[in-house]
C-alpha cells in the first residue's frame, strides 16, 4: 500500500456563476522517500488536489468525490475525505505538513517566527512551552538558519524571502512528518535561492523518508528534484511516468507542449520561444471529452470522448497518459523542428491516421 | 521610546494651543457674544454694562484677552461668567460620572461588538451576518439621545426597573452605582456597538483569507486557537484607533447628549450647560481638556499598534 493513495477524487465548488470543476477525476500515489511532482499551470487543478489532501478546501461550496487514503507506519489507514474535521486537525501538521508559495506572507506576521513553530509542536504533543521552543531553535538549526537561537525571536518581517520559506521548511518537520506537500516552494525566490530550498527538500527526503508531493509549474524545478512526474491539466492528469521518460518520451500533446515552451541553452533559438497556442478552459466550463483538445494541433473526432488515463506502451505501465493517438504517431508527430514541441498550427489530417 | 514621547508631547502641545486660539475665535466672533451683555444682569444699564466691560478687560485687544484668559486657565483661577465659581471644581464635580460612563460604555460596546462582529465574520454570508448588519446600522443611525429617552420611557417610566436619571457616586455603593449608570452605558455604547461590530467583520473576513491563517490550519491548530491567537489579534488593529478616539471624546466631556438625557452632571453636561449660556470660559476649559485625552489617548493608541504589530517601531 502507497503511503498516500488518491483515487478518483473529484473537487468541485458551487460558485455564484455555475459549478466549477477543479479537480476531475485525479488519481495518483506517493511512496516514503519519494519526490514526486505535479506540473501544471494556473488553473490546473494542482493546489486544489494539495489543498483538498490537507482538507483545506472544505467549505459549504465544495463538494468532493473519491478516497485519499493516508497509511501510517503501522499500516492503519485513514479516508482524509471522509475524516472528521477533528481528525483532520490532528494529522495536518502532524502527519502531512504543507509548505505554501509566497513565505512573505505564509507566516504570521505578529508572532516571533520560534512561537509560530514551537504552536504546531504543543498543538499535537503534549511538551511545556519551553521544550518546544527549544525544539524549535533546534529545526531552524537543522534548516541552515545562522544564530538560530537569536533568529527564533525574530519576527517575519525580519527575514528574507529565502529565510522564511526555511523558517517554514522547518516548520513543517518541526512533527516529522509522513508526507510533506509543498506548494510551490520556490516560486517566490530567487534562482540561487531556489536551488538551496531544493536542495535542503532534497536532504530532507533523504534523511528522515518523508515522501513529498512537489508542486510547481517550473519544468526546471521538477527536473532537478522529482522521481516521477504527473502533468495536470484543466483538473485532470494528463500524463504520468518516471522523471527521465517524461523528459525523453513524454506522450500526451499537452506535454510536448510544455517541454517545447521551456528556453533551451543547448540548441539555437529559433527564434521565439514556442508557446501553447489558446488558453486553458474554465473550468466551469470544460470540453466535453478530452480537456485539451480545443488547442490541441493533433485532435481528431475521437477527442469528444474522455480518453481514460492508461499505460499506451505495454513495456512501460507506470507510464500513463490521457490521449486517443496511437502509440506510433504520437512518437512521430511529437517531434517539431527537431525537437520536441506542438506544431504552430493543425497539419490538418495528418494525424488521424493511426489511432489508439 | 524617549524620542517617541518626546516628539509626541511636542505635537501635543502645538494641538492644544490651536484648539485654544480657535475656542476662543469663535466665542470672541459670535453674534450676541459680548459676555459684559450677560455678566452684568438683564436689567443692567449702559453704564453697568461699560464697568464691566472694563473690569473684565473686554475692551483691551482680542490677543491680551487670549494671554489673560490662558493666564488664568493654566493657573486654575477661571471662573465661569455665569456662576461666579472656578471652572475647575465644576469639571472636578463632573469627572466622576463622566469616567463611569465611559470606563463602563466602552467596556460594554467593546464586549459586544467583539461578539457580533465575530459571529458575524465567521458565517459571512449567513442569516445571522444579514441580521447582525441590519442591527449594526439601526445602532449606527439611532441618535443616542432618541435610545436614551425610549429606554428611560420604557425601563424607568414604564417599569420601574431603574431610577430616572442622575448620578450616583460609586462611594454611596456599587450597586447604586451601577443601578443609575446601566441606561445611560446602553445609549451610549449602542452607536459604537454597531460601528465596531461592522468594521470588526470586514476585517475579521479579510484576516480569514489571507495566507497564514491558511497555515495555521496546516498546521493543525484548533479552530478557537486560530481564531484568537491569529485572526482576532490581526483584526483587533483597526478598532484599536477607533477606540483611542472615541473613548477620548467620551472621557473628555463629548458624551453631551446622553450625560443630559440621563442628567449625570456630567462634564458633558456642564458642556451642554456652558454651551447654552454662551459661557465661555468652562467652553475653552472642557474643550481643552477633551483634546487632552484625544492626544493622550492617541498616543497611547500607537503604543498598543506598536504591541500588536511588530512591525510597527516606536521609532520617531
Amino acid at each position: 500500500m502507497a503511503l498516500l493513495d488518491i483515487d478518483h477524487l473529484r473537487v468541485s465548488f458551487r460558485t455564484e456563476g455555475g459549478t466549477v470543476q477543479a479537480v476531475d477525476d485525479v488519481s495518483f500515489s506517493l511512496e516514503p522517500g519519494e519526490i514526486l511532482g505535479i506540473v501544471g499551470e494556473s488553473g490546473s487543478g494542482k493546489s486544489v488536489t494539495a489543498m483538498t489532501i490537507m482538507g483545506l478546501t472544505r467549505s459549504p461550496n465544495a463538494s468532493f468525490a473519491g478516497r485519499i487514503t493516508l497509511t501510517g507506519p503501522d499500516g492503519a489507514t485513514t479516508d482524509l475525505l471522509a475524516a472528521s474535521n477533528h481528525q483532520l486537525e490532528s494529522i495536518r501538521g502532524a502527519r502531512v505538513a504543507m509548505i505554501f508559495q509566497d513565505p512573505m506572507t505564509a507566516l504570521n506576521p505578529v508572532h516571533r517566527v520560534g512561537d509560530q513553530i514551537a504552536e504546531q509542536i504543543r498543538a499535537h504533543e503534549p511538551v511545556g512551552k519551553r521544550a518546544a521552543t527549544a525544539r524549535a531553535v533546534d529545526l531552524l538549526r537543522r534548516v541552515g538558519i545562522p544564530r538560530p537561537d537569536e533568529r527564533a525571536r525574530s519576527f517575519p518581517h525580519e527575514f528574507s524571502g529565502g529565510m522564511r520559506q526555511r523558517v517554514m521548511i522547518a516548520m513543517t518537520l518541526s512533527c516529522s512528518p509522513q508526507v510533506l506537500i509543498a506548494d510551490e516552494p520556490t516560486t517566490a525566490l530567487d534562482v540561487t535561492i531556489q536551488a538551496q530550498i531544493l536542495a535542503e527538500i532534497e536532504d530532507l527526503r533523504a534523511e528522515t523518508g518523508v515522501g513529498v508531493l512537489l508542486i510547481t509549474h517550473d519544468l526546471g524545478v521538477i527536473a532537478e528534484v522529482a522521481d516521477r512526474v504527473a502533468v495536470m491539466y484543466a483538473g485532470r492528469v494528463v500524463e504520468q511516468g518516471d522523471l527521465r521518460t517524461m523528459f525523453t518520451d513524454p506522450l500526451h500533446p499537452y506535454t510536448w507542449g510544455l517541454l517545447g515552451s521551456v528556453p533551451r541553452i543547448d540548441k539555437d533559438r529559433p527564434g521565439r520561444l514556442p508557446t501553447i497556442p489558446g488558453a486553458p478552459p474554465s473550468l466551469q466550463n470544460t470540453p466535453k471529452g478530452c480537456h485539451f483538445a480545443p488547442r490541441c494541433p493533433h485532435r481528431f473526432e475521437r477527442c469528444g470522448e474522455v480518453p481514460p488515463l492508461e499505460a499506451a506502451d505495454a513495456t512501460a505501465p507506470g507510464h500513463l497518459d490521457r490521449c486517443w493517438l496511437a502509440l506510433d504517431t504520437k512518437r512521430k508527430v511529437r517531434i517539431v523542428n527537431g525537437t520536441i514541441g506542438l506544431p504552430a498550427a493543425s497539419p490538418a489530417g495528418a494525424d488521424t491516421a493511426g489511432v489508439r | 521610546m524617549i524620542r517617541f514621547v518626546v516628539r509626541r508631547a511636542a505635537s501635543a502641545l502645538g494641538v492644544l494651543v490651536a484648539v485654544s486660539i480657535l475656542t476662543f475665535l469663535i466665542f470672541a466672533a459670535i453674534p450676541n457674544g459680548n459676555p459684559a451683555l450677560r455678566l452684568a444682569g438683564r436689567t443692567a444699564s449702559p453704564q453697568d454694562i461699560a464697568a464691566v466691560t472694563k473690569a473684565y478687560g473686554f475692551n483691551k485687544p482680542i490677543y491680551v484677552q487670549y494671554a489673560k484668559t490662558m493666564q488664568q486657565v493654566f493657573t486654575g483661577q477661571i471662573q465661569s461668567y455665569t456662576q461666579h465659581v472656578t471652572v475647575m471644581s465644576q469639571i472636578k464635580r463632573g469627572l466622576p460620572a463622566t469616567v463611569s460612563l465611559a470606563i463602563g460604555a466602552t467596556v460594554l460596546w467593546l464586549v459586544v461588538a467583539i461578539i457580533l462582529g465575530l459571529a458575524a465574520a465567521l458565517r459571512a454570508g449567513s442569516a445571522t451576518d444579514t441580521s447582525i448588519t441590519v442591527l449594526g446600522f439601526a445602532g449606527i443611525s439611532a441618535p443616542s439621545f432618541v435610545v436614551g429617552a425610549i429606554l428611560l420611557y420604557l425601563f424607568a417610566f414604564k417599569t420601574h426597573l431603574f431610577p430616572n436619571g442622575g448620578y450616583v457616586g460609586i462611594t454611596s455603593g456599587v450597586g447604586t452605582w451601577f443601578h443609575h449608570m446601566v441606561l445611560p452605558w446602553i445609549s451610549l455604547a449602542v452607536l459604537y456597538i454597531g460601528i465596531y461590530s461592522q468594521v470588526l467583520r470586514s476585517t475579521v473576513v479579510e484576516t480569514l483569507s489571507e495566507d497564514f491563517v491558511r497555515t495555521a490550519r496546516a498546521k493543525g491548530l484548533s479552530r478557537r486557537r486560530i481564531l484568537t491567537g491569529h485572526v482576532l489579534r490581526t483584526s483587533l488593529i483597526p478598532l484599536v484607533s477607533l477606540w483611542g478616539l472615541d473613548f477620548a471624546g467620551v472621557v473628555g466631556g463629548g458624551a453631551i447628549l446622553v450625560e443630559t438625557v440621563f442628567n449625570l452632571h456630567g462634564v458633558g453636561q456642564y458642556v451642554q450647560q456652558s454651551v447654552s449660556a454662551l459661557d465661555v470660559p468652562p467652553i475653552l476649559v472642557t474643550v481643552l481638556f477633551g483634546a487632552i485625552f484625544v492626544v493622550l489617548l492617541s498616543a497611547l493608541v500607537d503604543v498598543i499598534y506598536a504591541a500588536l504589530d511588530p512591525r510597527i517601531r516606536l521609532a520617531a
